[in-house]
């Protein structure tokens, strides 16, 4: 058990390593870098940078080092719980990401829950009374939730929202509170407009697990330990609800471990649409600028959550499997 | 064991069942199939998806890169059915006039001209698959230049049909989603194959990549790589550039099922009756264990596909994916991101009632084919 | 089957069909037999001939789509009061409390008849607290004492352990203690040792007997294995597409068949007085699919005794042949034109037999 955990750390371990360095990768990979970038944008603007400002600012930003060198200083640095400076912000990136990070997890797990809260019942349905009206109904709108990209269902309730109600439905904060500081308030605030952004994206989520949780459980009734559960005397629902219901859910336990990379993933392209104060727009602009700390820092920190989650999935399942816990398949 | 009833011996069955018996895997296979209604359905509006990315030139009736700034925004027409009493399609001329408050020029229909709509009618001339000059069209207008004349869905904002960049644009999307699938098949069928047949440090290592990459957020990863795709690209390098993006990471789902049927066809006694037969590894591969399970190797990329059509309109709508001059739905529904042009002008969304109906049509056909190929699943 | 005691379970013409778009499959047809209580019943039959949803069926838990079309199961509670089964709501308190209270049912599958991410005390503690006013604590401490008397060592630690962790046969024990831990007067086991080696087997066997003995209960035991009834069981039914083809007394079936069907299930056993090297005799072709199940006697395609005209055209009813037997064949039934026959062509069986050996 203890080795388990030991090997699935080590792993979490090894798997941020590598995101670090494709990330790192990923942002050297437009040709050019950020001064270019800056001169191209200063040169749209009508003022021209001269050749020694550029390298006045690579050197600055110690862009003219090799491309190990340069990791190995960023690394450094974020070992030191210093993600470098945002440079198109002029501030260090923790500043500028700060509270989109939290918000971006906050949505995200609101997208789970929803998830969660409707798939699991809607699964339980299906499976206990397959080919029944309802279920033909569950199945139908699963396909259409599946088949609408986020970003696409946030335009038609953008659109829905102004085109009928006249308000717009984006944005996670009220105006008054955009820019106030942290308060009960403000936190009540952001529940009230959390449904929107979590429904919208936790919709695809929902119609995949209720087709996942739909199959296990249908594999798991037909199984005998079902059969001997009722010849034990026990209520239908106990008999449902105790034993295959309660199998069904651990290999839905491991997909938290997926279903948050996809959540955040889907977060960054919905929040554009719904203008959430989420890391996505940020990264958008960042990757454009080529502004590599900013942008290498928040590829980096989505895939460390998304590690870190997978890893407490792990361990949630070996805590409900005991054929895992014990070691056994 | 003590007195075990032996009494079943096979003998041949008679009459229907004489049918199923000689039945390969892939008669049986299309019988179960073609049970499953949605997914004939689904098939036979991806049949009528891929003719129209075949014909796009023969379906649109005008360049849709033509614009004009006149006629920007201008709402779907209505084509009137009947004319004086018989079936005869046609639509108003539009007439250019002066808003009188604002002084912008607006087309509003002339109900006094009228010009006749007509099918398979003559109008600019393309090429059939690049070399057979024609000027047929699916629909056409007589006596009049489709271009001033016919707007089905409407324009967008720099006046350019929509129903004819729709066309094109349904080429584009739906050759991106078999272009993508045929290299993440390549890499997954390879990468899985390997994994799960070797197994051991090689089958650590790959699984440890896969891993690796499910573990970062998908559409980052896309985000830094598009944009990693320099702006001076032509649109057929872009296209392929975001067509290896996207297959990059969907080759993980495909390794993971093919790996898993190979370990567990490596089990089974027909493989290893070849092994012991002196059969090559090659041979043992191809010969005896791709074919029995290629039929979920389909499933598995049908199911695919519509996944990748996402990714490209979502990556093309965030302005990362395919960029314009390139017509592709994602960039079609770039012109639905401003939310108040949209309450103006709402057909802008019409291109997503395309992406719903292929991706809907691509996951009931992959939906029958797996339940064909594996009817205990 | 004897007539002056009163049957501890009596089943009557019992139906159970399964409703598919394909077709109807009639899994049982008209099975009618009686369980005496402190004896054994064993049901013998090729895999598919009903025994399994019979058994089903007396618990009132078949699986969708199928369900009891009609019939009989009435059985004597332990107050002396009758009740037909089929008449109860099947996932009503009644039906609930005679399930794993008056019957108990041991599965052939120990493996997977036990939930995987419970314990087995979670398991047989639930069944206690659940047909017995009993606290938690008193439930646990009976539920180490029934694993106990099925013969599990420790039974302190094991209640807390997960099926995987124990062997089969200590799975298939912890199963009996699970359908015992209510002190039912009908133990239903079906296919109880199949899953098991064979001395596994034997111990399980010994087990069921000594718990029998023990305990007074009637014992009903699906096997297609002819040794194990011919080990426990007093009287004896032999099914065939879903139809009870054969009753009686154990000792008279096994050295005096009458069925034809009987009588070659018989024959393909080996036996120690068995010529060396010489292929046992089978029974010719295959259990028809229950779809397209023959017209008349359902045995008469694979039958050596087959007689046209009759056996195809008409359905032989259970009728009785002498002391407690009963036998549906028209070979032991006066035809509307001719005599009772009574003369069997001995080595008709042998005729028949192919040369594919033992199974």
């Amino acid at each position: 058990m203890i080795a388990y955990i030991v090997r699935r750390l080590v792993l979490a371990v090894l798997t941020v390593w590598a995101i670090s360095v494709l990330s790192f990768i990923i942002i050297h990979l437009p040709p050019g870098d950020y001064v270019t970038s800056y001169i191209a944008s200063m040169s749209a603007s009508g003022s021209a940078v001269s050749e020694g400002e550029a390298q006045a600012l690579r050197e600055q930003l110690g862009l003219d080092k090799p491309i190990t060198v340069q990791y190995a200083k960023w690394m450094g640095l974020i070992l030191q719980g210093n993600f470098g400076m945002a440079m198109e912000w002029g501030r260090p990136v923790s500043d500028v990401i700060g509270d989109r990070l939290l918000l971006t997890m906050v949505i995200s797990v609101a997208a789970i829950i929803f998830t969660w809260g409707i798939a699991l019942p809607i699964g339980i349905y299906s499976a206990v009374y397959p080919y029944s009206l309802l279920d033909y109904l569950f199945t139908f709108i699963g396909f259409i939730g599946l088949a609408i990209p986020g970003f696409l269902l946030a335009l038609v309730v953008m659109y829905v929202g102004f085109a009928w109600f006249g308000a717009n439905v984006g944005g996670l904060f009220s105006p008054d509170f955009i820019e106030a500081p942290w308060s009960m308030a403000k936190v009540w605030d952001l529940t009230k407009h959390l449904p929107i952004p979590a429904i919208v994206l936790g919709v695809a989520g929902t119609a995949q697990l209720i087709r996942i949780m739909r199959s296990n459980l249908l594999d798991e009734l037909r199984k005998p330990y079902v059969m001997t559960a009722r010849a034990r005397g026990l209520s239908e629902y106990r008999v449902v609800m105790r034993y295959p219901v309660r199998v069904a859910l651990n290999p839905f336990i491991s997909t938290i471990g997926y279903l948050l990379p996809y959540v955040v993933s889907g977060s960054i392209i919905v929040s554009l649409v719904l203008s959430l104060p989420t890391v996505g727009p940020l990264l958008l602009k960042a990757l454009i600028a080529q502004d590599m700390f900013l942008a290498g820092t928040i590829i980096l920190l989505l895939g460390v959550m998304t590690v870190i989650g997978t890893f407490i999935s792990d361990l949630l399942l070996m805590w409900v499997d005991p054929r895992i816990r014990l070691g056994r398949e | 064991m003590a007195g075990e009833a032996a009494v079943a011996v096979p003998i041949g069955t008679v009459g229907a069942e004489d049918r199923i018996a000689v039945a390969t895997q892939w008669q049986l296979m299309w019988w179960r199939f073609r049970k499953h209604k949605l997914a004939v359905g689904g098939t036979l509006i991806l049949v009528a998806f891929y003719l129209v990315a075949l014909f796009a030139d023969f379906f649109a009736y005008v360049d849709p890169t033509e614009s004009e700034a006149q006629r920007s925004l201008m709402a779907p027409q209505s084509i009137h059915w009947i004319d004086e009493g018989s079936f005869r399609p046609y639509v108003y001329a539009l007439k250019g006039t002066r808003d009188p408050k604002t002084f912008k020029r607006v087309y509003v229909p002339d109900t006094s001209n009228k010009i006749p709509v007509t099918l398979f009618g003559h109008g600019e001339p393309w090429h059939l698959f690049g070399f057979i000059p024609t000027d047929r069209h699916l629909i056409a207008v007589e006596g009049a230049k489709p271009a001033e004349s016919l707007f089905l869905l409407g324009t967008d904002t720099h006046g350019r049909d929509l129903w004819s960049r729709l066309m094109y644009a349904t080429r584009t999307s739906m050759t991106i989603g078999l272009v993508s699938v045929a290299l993440s098949l390549v890499l997954g069928v390879v990468l899985g194959g390997i994994s799960g047949y070797f197994g051991g440090v090689i089958d650590t290592v790959i699984q440890r990549i896969i891993e690796i990459l499910r573990s970062i957020p998908t559409i980052p990863l896309w985000m830094g790589l598009a944009a990693a795709v320099p702006n001076d690209w032509s649109v057929v390098q872009i296209y392929f550039a975001i067509t290896i993006i996207i297959s990059l990471i969907g080759w993980t789902e495909l390794a993971r099922v093919v790996r898993g049927r190979f370990i567990s066809l490596k089990q089974e006694d027909f493989v290893m009756a070849a092994e012991l037969l002196g059969c090559s590894k090659t041979r043992i591969i191809f010969r005896h264990m791709v074919p029995s399970f290629i039929s979920h190797i389909i499933a598995a990329t049908t199911l695919a596909i519509p996944a990748i059509i996402i990714s490209e309109t979502s990556l093309s709508f965030l302005g990362l994916g395919l960029r314009p001059p390139a017509i592709s739905w994602g960039v079609l529904l770039q012109d639905a991101q401003n939310i108040q042009a949209l309450v103006i002008s709402p057909w802008l969304l019409l291109p997503s009632v395309a992406v719903i109906v292929a991706v809907l049509a691509f996951n009931f056909m992959g939906d029958g084919i797996r339940d064909a190929a594996d009817p205990y699943l | 089957m004897r007539d002056d005691a009163q049957p501890l379970l009596s089943v009557r013409n019992l139906r159970t069909s399964f409703f598919q778009d394909e077709g109807i499959t009639k899994a049982v047809d008209g099975a009618s037999f009686d369980v005496s209580p402190g004896k054994t019943l064993g049901i013998v039959g090729e895999s598919g001939c009903g025994k399994s949803v019979t058994a089903q069926s007396i618990l009132r838990i078949v699986d969708r789509p199928g369900r009891i079309v009609e019939g009989e199961i009435m059985l004597t509670r332990a107050d002396g009061t009758q009740t037909d089964l089929v008449k109860l709501k099947a996932s009503g308190q009644e039906m609930r409390s005679i399930r794993g209270g008056d019957i108990g049912l041991v599965f052939q599958e120990p493996m997977t008849s036990f939930s995987p991410v419970h314990t087995i005390g979670a398991q047989l503690i639930e069944a206690i607290l659940l047909h017995n006013a009993v606290s938690p604590k008193e439930a646990r401490r009976r539920g180490v004492e029934v694993l106990r008397s099925v013969g599990i060592p420790n039974p302190e630690r094991r209640i807390d352990e997960y099926s995987f962790e124990l062997s089969g046969g200590l799975r298939q024990r912890a199963m009996i203690a699970v359908a015992l831990s209510c002190d039912p007067r009908l133990l239903i086991a079906d296919e109880p040792t199949t899953a098991l080696d064979v001395t596994t087997q034997a111990q399980i066997l010994d087990l069921l007997r000594k718990l029998q003995r023990e305990r007074g209960m009637a014992i009903m035991l699906i096997t297609h294995n002819l040794g194990v009834v011919a080990e426990m069981a007093d009287d004896v039914v032999v099914m065939y597409l879903g139809r009870v083809v054969e009753r009686g007394n154990v000792d008279d079936i096994f050295h005096d068949p009458k069925h034809p069907y009987t009588k070659a299930l018989l024959q393909s056993i080996p036996s120690i007085e068995s010529v060396p090297r010489l292929k046992l005799p089978t029974i010719s072709g295959t259990i028809p699919h229950p779809f397209n199940r023959p017209p008349g006697c359902p045995f008469h395609p694979r039958c050596a005794s087959f007689m046209p005209g009759r056996c195809d055209t008409e359905e032989p009813a259970l009728l009785p042949v002498g002391e407690g037997r009963k036998v549906s064949c028209f070979l032991y039934q006066a035809s509307a034109a001719g005599p009772l026959h009574r003369s069997v062509p001995s080595g008709g069986m042998a005729a028949q037999s192919t040369g594919s050996g033992r199974a």
